[in-house]
C-alpha cells in the first residue's frame, strides 16, 4: 500500500509483458466464470498460475488496486465529494481525521485554497450526513458538500500509453 | 434495478476485490454463504442492471507512470451544463466527467473531470488540446493538482456488514 506516500516519490516499475497485457485486456469485461484466471491464461496462452503470479506482482506493487467492480454513484449506497479549506500546517492531522473514516475511500491534497479532497460513500443519507457533520466537528472547518448530479462518461478502465 | 440484500452483501463482499485464487467466486461465495454459482448469477445480473458501471482490473494511475492527476473543474451555464459534459466525457484525455452542484460563493464550478498525464506540463496540454478540440476557450474553468495521495481504495458500501467478513 502506498497511503500517506508523497505521490512523487513513489518509483516507477514498468509492468512485464503479461501484466500489460493483462491491464490493457481485462479492465472490464473480467470473465464471470468458475475459473476466470485460467480463461484468461488461455486466452493469451500462458498457465493460470502465471496470470495469479503477474496479479499478485502487480497488487504488491500497487498497480492494481483490486480486480472488482466499479459501482455506478448513488446505487448501492450514497456518495459525494467534499472539499476543505485545510491550513498547510494542519494539513496532515486533518487528513488523518478524514481518512479515520471507513466511509472514506479517496483523498487527496491538492493545489488550491480548498487542498483537502474526498470521497464519502455510506449505505444511506442518513449516514452519509452524519460523517461529514462530525468531520467538521472534530476538526472545526466547514467541509463543502459537492454531491453528484449527473454522470456523463462511460467506464471503460483507463487506456495505458506504454512507453 | 432494485438490489436485494444478497446483491449488497455481495458488493460489500467485493469491496477489496477478488482473492488471487484459481476459483475466486467460489472463495467470496463462502464468506457470504452463497455458492459460486449464486455469486456469479448475481454478478451477471448486476452488470446487466447498470449497478456495475464496469468489472475487472481497477489500477492505479500513479503507478503506472501517471505522475500527475488533475481535477479540471468548469463554470458553465446550467442550460448548456449536460451538453458539454457529453463532449468532455467523450475526449479521450478524459477518464471521469461528472455535473455536481455548486456551492456559491465558495465554489461556482458545476461540471467536474479528470485528466492523468505523465507530468504536469503533459496535463497541461492535453488540456489545452481539449479546450481548443471543443471550442472552451471562453468557458471559466481551473485546474487542481493532486499533491499527496492520503488514500486510494475502493468504496465500502456497507461497513457493518463487512466486519464479519474482513
Amino acid at each position: 500500500m502506498t497511503e500517506n506516500a508523497q505521490i512523487d516519490k513513489i518509483p516507477r516499475q514498468r509492468p512485464d509483458k503479461l501484466s500489460r497485457a493483462l491491464i490493457d485486456g481485462w479492465q472490464r469485461d473480467f470473465p464471470l466464470s468458475s475459473r476466470p484466471f485460467a480463461e484468461i491464461a488461455a486466452a493469451l496462452d500462458v498457465g493460470e498460475d502465471d496470470v495469479l503470479a503477474a496479479l499478485g506482482q502487480l497488487s504488491e506493487a500497487g498497480t492494481l488496486s483490486r480486480i472488482g467492480a466499479v459501482v455506478a454513484p448513488n446505487t448501492a449506497g450514497v456518495s459525494t465529494l467534499c472539499a476543505m479549506a485545510v491550513p498547510a500546517a494542519r494539513l496532515e492531522e486533518v487528513a488523518a481525521v478524514v481518512n479515520g473514516y471507513d466511509e472514506v475511500n479517496h483523498n487527496y491534497e491538492r493545489e488550491h485554497a480548498l487542498s483537502l479532497w474526498f470521497v464519502v460513500t455510506a449505505a444511506d443519507e442518513a449516514r452519509l450526513e452524519a460523517v461529514l457533520a462530525e468531520i467538521a466537528d472534530r476538526t472545526g472547518l466547514e467541509v463543502l458538500d459537492l454531491p453528484l448530479l449527473e454522470a456523463f462518461h462511460i467506464d471503460l478502465g483507463f487506456p495505458v500509453q506504454w512507453s | 434495478m432494485e438490489l436485494s440484500t444478497t446483491d449488497r452483501r455481495l458488493i460489500a463482499a467485493l469491496a477489496d476485490g477478488l482473492p488471487l485464487v484459481p476459483r475466486p467466486y467460489a472463495a467470496i461465495g463462502q464468506d457470504i454463504g452463497l455458492s459460486e454459482e449464486a455469486v456469479l448469477d448475481r454478478l451477471r445480473a448486476l452488470v446487466d442492471g447498470g449497478v456495475l458501471r464496469r468489472f475487472g482490473l481497477v489500477v492505479r494511475h500513479h503507478e503506472l507512470g501517471y505522475q500527475a492527476n488533475a481535477m479540471v473543474v468548469w463554470d458553465i451555464p446550467d442550460e448548456h451544463v449536460a451538453a458539454v459534459g457529453r463532449l468532455l466525457a467523450s475526449h479521450r484525455n478524459v477518464t471521469l466527467c461528472y455535473r455536481r452542484l455548486r456551492r456559491l460563493p465558495a465554489w461556482p464550478y458545476n461540471l467536474f473531470c479528470m485528466i492523468h498525464g505523465q507530468d504536469r506540463d503533459k496535463v497541461r496540454e492535453l488540456l489545452s488540446d481539449m479546450v481548443r478540440d471543443l471550442d472552451l476557450g471562453g468557458i471559466p474553468h481551473t485546474i487542481l493538482f493532486s499533491r499527496r495521495r492520503f488514500k486510494q481504495r475502493g468504496a465500502r458500501y456497507a461497513p457493518d456488514a463487512l466486519q464479519g467478513a474482513a
